[in-house]
């Protein structure tokens, strides 16, 4: 799955919390204060079921989760890998 | 949304029924006044399967030793039969509710956050009761402001060093796997902690309006040294993904405890003023007593559709769960409490009365107002997210 497919499914779903057209990609959305503890965990079950993956205790990285082009990074490197 | 039950489920909750009715609420108000829960009721729960009844199958190896029975009847439960057994619960105890509530906190966040050590290791033992579960968070001066907890853990090596109290646990004076919160250099950081380490102690708390049988303690630690490979989750994720996947647990437990209670508090209801009798007919015939119980009714229908809901996106793991789970504890307990009041209001005196279970139904009920997030902080949170959806859905 390429940027492409990715980026429309992330961006609805942070969407649904921030106003995408005052954001940028880059934006800390937790140090922004935009979003707060809650859609930490409704992020982690929206790329799990709609990316197929588990998010695992390895993952808990603040790098993966921050900004959009971190989810996107996260995401893309998740798919990438074999599957455990 | 089907909000019909499967034979399975049916088959379940009759046989819910059939426990509670025979071991639960028989005896909840002497365990009421008594303010403890027999050990060997947890024994009988865990036999029946209901501690394990979240562990995925994987976890729960059969015995040959046929004397085992926990392991040998737990199954897997799906997320709306573990409703239906809360509310079945709730209608006889809320306090042993939050039996169930904080033994599955820990085992989901073990589920979810654990490491393969962890889950290899307590998972069994939590699913057959040989362990139990407990989840300490609230501390004397922090209780909604979760995120600034004062318990302290300091790396020495291989190990933390855990310093801190934590008050109000539920089942704290039986529990023997904690989950605990604590700050690692300031950031939010889960660990777990087990009874018998040194320096981990607990203080029975008696006198409570409610949950008077849920075995409350306080939690002490003083220079209680774990191993660091008993971290759950990651250094600084402790209450946005540990804390988070517990409290969402536990609110669903509670939601569906509480449709327990209003259902318990109702069927009291109908029954009592079906007997008693004022003014030449019986209570049912006052047309005041029918407002009450229409209210009762369909309040407590109302709060179980939202807790059917919840159940349903907890099985399609939706992320809209977390908000809707929210919304159903808020709900449920708020119901709880009015259905409650409603009661004993029904049954005068005798309802304020012990003889009666209604008044221990109310004071349950307020304690639901309270736990997992207090309605206040479910009020900001679910005020907050009907903002930010207003928002995000303004033409760009």
């Amino acid at each position: 799955m390429n940027t492409e497919d990715i980026m429309p499914k992330l961006t609805k779903f942070v969407g649904q919390y921030v106003n995408i057209s005052e954001i940028t990609n880059d934006l800390d959305l937790f140090a922004s204060g935009r979003v707060n503890s809650l859609f930490a965990m409704q992020l982690v079950l929206f790329v799990e079921k709609e990316f197929g993956f588990k998010v695992e205790n390895e993952d808990l990285d603040y790098e993966n989760f921050k900004s959009i082009d971190a989810i996107l990074g996260f995401i893309q490197r998740k798919l990438a890998a074999p599957a455990a | 949304m089907n909000f019909e039950l499967t034979p399975e489920q049916r088959d379940a909750q009759i046989k819910f029924r059939q426990f509670v009715d025979r071991y639960v609420a028989p005896n909840a108000a002497e365990y009421d006044r008594n303010q403890t829960t027999p050990i060997e009721l947890v024994k009988i729960m865990a036999d029946e399967g209901y501690l394990g009844a979240l562990v995925p199958s994987t976890y729960l190896t059969k015995q040959d030793d046929i004397s085992n029975q926990a392991a040998n009847q737990t199954q897997e439960m799906d997320p709306l039969t573990w409703g239906i057994l809360c509310e079945e619960i709730g209608k006889a105890s809320g306090s042993l509710v939050s039996l169930l509530t904080v033994h599955s906190m820990v085992i989901q966040t073990l589920i979810k956050w654990g490491t393969k050590e962890q889950r290899d290791k307590w998972l069994p033992l939590l699913a057959t009761g040989k362990v139990i579960g407990g989840f300490g968070l609230t501390e004397a001066k922090v209780g909604s402001d979760a995120k600034n907890a004062q318990t302290t853990a300091i790396k020495d090596g291989d190990n933390y060093i855990l310093n801190g109290q934590k008050r109000w646990i539920s089942f704290g004076q039986v529990a023997n796997l904690f989950l605990i919160l604590a700050q690692v250099d300031g950031k939010a950081t889960a660990f777990l902690v087990e009874r018998e380490q040194d320096g981990f102690s607990t203080e029975p708390i008696t006198g409570m309006l409610g949950f008077r049988s849920a075995m409350l303690a306080t939690l002490n630690m003083e220079n209680c040294q774990i191993p660091a490979s008993n971290m759950v989750g990651k250094i600084g994720f402790g209450f946005s993904h540990v804390a988070g996947t517990a409290l969402d647990q536990g609110r669903y437990c509670i939601a569906w405890g509480c449709v327990g209670i209003a259902q318990g508090s109702l069927e009291a209801s109908l029954s009592y003023s079906t007997q008693r009798k004022q003014f030449g007919v019986s209570l049912k015939e006052h047309q005041l007593i029918q407002e009450l119980v229409a209210d009762m009714i369909t309040q407590t229908q109302a709060a179980r559709m939202l807790c059917y809901n919840a159940a349903f996106l907890r099985q399609s793991k939706d992320p809209s769960v977390i908000m809707e789970t929210s919304m159903a504890k808020y709900f449920a307990s708020r119901t709880a409490l009015k259905v409650a009041s409603d009661a004993v209001q029904i049954h005068g005196a005798n309802g304020c009365s012990d003889s009666y279970p209604v008044e221990r139904h109310f004071r349950d009920a307020k304690i639901m107002e309270i736990i997992e997030g207090s309605n206040q902080m479910q009020q900001i949170i679910i005020s907050r997210y009907g903002y930010q959806k207003y928002l995000s859905n303004q033409p760009k």
